[in-house]
């Protein structure tokens, strides 16, 4: 079933402005997969070559980080939200 | 906000004087740690609140921002129709520029990035864009509350 996906600002270049998008998957793994066949390019803002999240970049299902819960496997329901946000960091060194 | 590519560069940023106290507060209360947070504008652009988040690397040299207080923040943000108009943080002793880590990890180019130079008496404000790796400063006007900023 589709669910609401949240782009950040950074990545609705890639989704024509869309701040909200509809995507298909039962895992978060397979929104992903969705999400690159939708919007060419986005794939590989999120994740690295082997297919894992990259480190600056956070998703949440609901109110809860993936990390914190089964990672790119964490299952999805019907009505879930997931939202994508970078990471925000820097540092003099 | 247009493209990054469409904007003048030295742009003319007004901050209201009550928020740029509000971030100067913040960044001198968690020195040496580097502080940061974010500025929401309203609908029209004007610059109306800042959200102070915790630094979760607690360094005298790094920041990233606590992950759940950032999702919070942004959460917030769109509750109360509001954008994401600046990032802040604090460099407690080196000067306000963006350092090689700032530049490359900045991962919001239609941002104002802000970074508070703790390390002279008084303290400043300066206010850059990064856009793919480029850095254009523009100028960061501190004003009465009562004035706007519609552009
Ligand atoms: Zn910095």
């Amino acid at each position: 079933m589709a669910v609401v996906v949240r782009i950040p600002t950074p990545l609705r270049k890639l989704t024509g402005n869309q701040n909200e998008v509809r995507e298909e998957g039962g895992t978060i793994r397979e929104i992903l997969k969705n999400l690159e066949l939708h919007y060419p390019g986005i794939g590989e803002r999120l994740a690295d070559e082997s297919g894992e999240l990259r480190r600056f970049i956070n998703v949440y299902v609901n109110e809860e980080d993936i990390r914190f819960r089964e990672g790119l496997d964490t299952p999805i329901k019907p009505g879930d939200e997931v939202s994508i946000i970078p990471a925000i960091a820097g540092g003099a060194a | 906000m247009g493209m990054p590519g469409s904007r003048p560069l030295n742009r003319e940023i007004l901050l209201p004087a009550s928020l740029s106290k509000e971030i100067l507060v913040h960044c001198l209360s968690v020195r040496p740690e580097e502080g940061c947070g974010l500025v929401a504008a309203d609908s029209s652009g004007r610059a109306v609140a800042v959200l102070p988040i915790t630094n979760a690397l607690h360094s005298p040299v790094r920041y990233q921002m606590e992950t759940r207080e950032q999702f919070d923040a942004m959460k917030r943000l769109r509750r109360e129709g509001w954008s994401l108009w600046a990032i802040f943080h604090s460099h407690p002793h080196s000067e306000p520029a963006p350092s090689p880590t700032d530049i490359r990890l900045a991962f919001y180019p239609d941002c104002l990035y802000i970074i508070a130079g703790l390390g002279t008496d008084p303290p400043i404000l300066r206010c850059f864009s990064i856009v793919d790796g480029k850095i254009s400063e523009h100028i960061l006007r501190i004003v009465p509350d009562s004035v706007t900023n519609l552009d």
